[in-house]
């Protein structure tokens, strides 16, 4: 990346002179590069700033582009806010989106899935695996209805896309989007996938302009950050296999050390899961409170309400059918092929600690352990 | 946003994290906040009840670390205080004290009805009448 922040300062959009030669030829090859961890052709990745980009753009674009032939969308609650704000503008535009419910296990219902799909319906939007409990949709499942039902597919893979295999045409989708920083590579910069055959599918630009990207996305291209990218798809696809299988051992070591700590709940389907994601609820902790004690060595996050300034706790959580005081009790943990077997030796006894120490200052813990019915009494909502 | 140094101190050492036995006459008990909502606070005072002066008092909370610094903070404010001393410890002291920013003034709200929950608590048992507070408005 470096040289294309200093040296090679042309502009891939620039076609009269060799730098910017050189640039749209770094651009060329990193879209190759793209395309092939994704089993997709070049000419099919448009490039963007990033997965909130690229889940707008597939949705809006589809609704805008669409419009004569239906004006419904199906997607799942537990989304992430990119593709359901997006969503609701879609809503406020006139579009009829169908939130579907998960199951318990965080898997979206096949069933419900064919049931929602109506003459008007022009996409479904779901999401490859969950960002915050790593369950994996049954992709092939869901193609086939949309397939069956003339209805494309569009998916927010950003969780999946470098940790497990995605190939867009095994899996049959027509619209995905992922980015650079979920896989090693520099933030600020990922793309949408838009197939070209079978069918070939079109978006309308959100961002006008130059016509840059087939027109789909207007401005000049991040060529350092694209670069970036390039590379973190070339060493994906070196290293993926290997990566899940130290990521996924040493996830299930911190995972069956931590739920042995007396009322730890994994969240989310277990079987059908990321390798590197671990989301644990502690009962009678809050979530905040407990990466207080270790957040100067340990980054992790919780789906507790304090984290965030909306003083809501986690939706997706709560999607599961988690209780709000479960969800406020949460922890994800990420791995990635750089974390070490010290390290995870490190997070089980920080954890396991702080989850003890906090719990002797929990009136909660003190009630359960006292056996006293918790739901009898009347607290005060606030 | 970073945490105080002083919240940091109050998490990582709490003062006064204990039970008192609730069902003696000079314990007033104060449990506010709800599970659902991230943060539970019970706070106790123990009376001297010749002199009206809080001996002792503890807390437990299950919450952020802003709001276990909140009640450690009140507890230590308690201690040698009259009851009627105790009803003037206002949230805006605790905000003032531990640095708290905007998103985590509810926590020494919570604290401060905490407090009045556990004199009301302490009064009623002693046949007094209990004291009607204004609804706090930031919650």
């Amino acid at each position: 990346m470096i040289p294309f922040f200093t040296n090679n300062f042309g502009n891939a959009a620039s076609r009269n002179h060799p730098f910017g030669w050189a640039a749209e030829e770094a651009v060329d090859y990193a879209r190759e590069q793209v395309a092939k961890l994704i089993g997709a052709e070049p000419k099919e990745i448009i490039f963007t700033s990033g997965a909130t980009e690229g889940d707008n753009l597939g949705i809006k674009g589809v609704f805008e582009m669409y419009a004569s032939k239906g004006n419904h969308i199906i997607t799942c609650n537990i989304e992430h806010k990119a593709v359901l704000d997006a969503c609701k503008h879609v809503e406020k535009m006139g579009g009829e989106v169908t939130y579907l419910d998960v199951q318990e296990n965080g898997m979206i219902d096949l069933k419900e899935l064919e049931a929602a799909i109506k003459p008007s319906t022009i996409l479904i939007a779901i999401m490859y695996a969950n960002n915050e409990i790593g369950v994996i949709q049954p992709m092939k499942e869901i193609s086939a209805l949309a397939r069956k039902n003339g209805v494309l597919l569009f998916s927010d893979a950003v969780q999946a896309v470098g940790k497990i295999p995605v190939d867009v045409n095994k899996d049959g989708i027509d619209l995905m989007a992922f980015t650079a920083h979920k896989m090693y590579g520099p933030k600020g910069v990922g793309a949408l996938y838009v197939r070209r055959k079978n069918p070939r599918v079109k978006v309308t630009a959100q961002i006008d302009g130059g016509g840059h990207e087939r027109g789909m996305r207007s401005g000049t291209l991040n060529v350092p950050g694209i670069v970036g990218f390039g590379k973190a798809c070339e060493l994906a696809i070196a290293e993926m296999e290997q990566d899940a299988a130290h990521t996924s051992r040493l996830r299930d070591k911190l995972e069956q050390a931590l739920v042995l700590v007396e009322e730890a709940y994994v969240n989310g389907d277990i079987n059908n899961r990321l390798p590197h994601v671990s989301n644990i609820s502690f009962k009678y902790v809050e979530g905040e409170g407990l990466m207080m004690g270790f957040n100067k060595n340990i980054a992790v996050s919780s789906g507790s309400a304090c984290t965030s300034a909306s003083l809501e706790p986690s939706y997706v959580l709560k999607a599961l059918g988690l209780g709000d005081d479960l969800a406020h009790s949460s922890l994800r943990f990420g791995l990635s092929r750089f974390t070490t077997e010290e390290q995870i030796d490190y997070t089980i006894k920080a954890v396991t600690e702080t989850v003890l120490k906090l719990r002797d200052m929990s009136p909660l813990w003190e009630m359960y352990k006292e056996g006293v019915d918790m739901e009898s009494i009347e607290w005060a909502h606030h | 946003m970073a945490y105080s140094e002083k919240v940091i101190d109050h998490y990582h050492n709490p003062k006064n994290v204990g039970t008192l036995d609730k069902s003696r006459k000079n314990v007033g008990t104060g449990l506010v906040g709800a599970p659902e909502c991230g943060d539970v606070m019970r706070l106790q005072i123990e009376v001297d009840e010749t002199t009206g002066t809080i001996t002792d008092a503890k807390f437990k909370t299950f919450g952020c670390g802003s709001a276990i610094a909140s009640s450690s903070l009140a507890t230590e404010w308690l201690k040698g205080k009259s009851v009627d001393q105790a009803l003037t410890i206002d949230n805006m002291d605790i905000v003032e004290e531990l640095n708290l920013p905007p998103v985590k003034i509810h926590c020494s709200v919570l604290a401060e009805d905490a407090i009045k929950s556990a004199i009301n608590d302490y009064r009623v048992k002693n046949g007094m009448e209990a004291i009607q507070f204004e609804e706090s408005l930031v919650h």
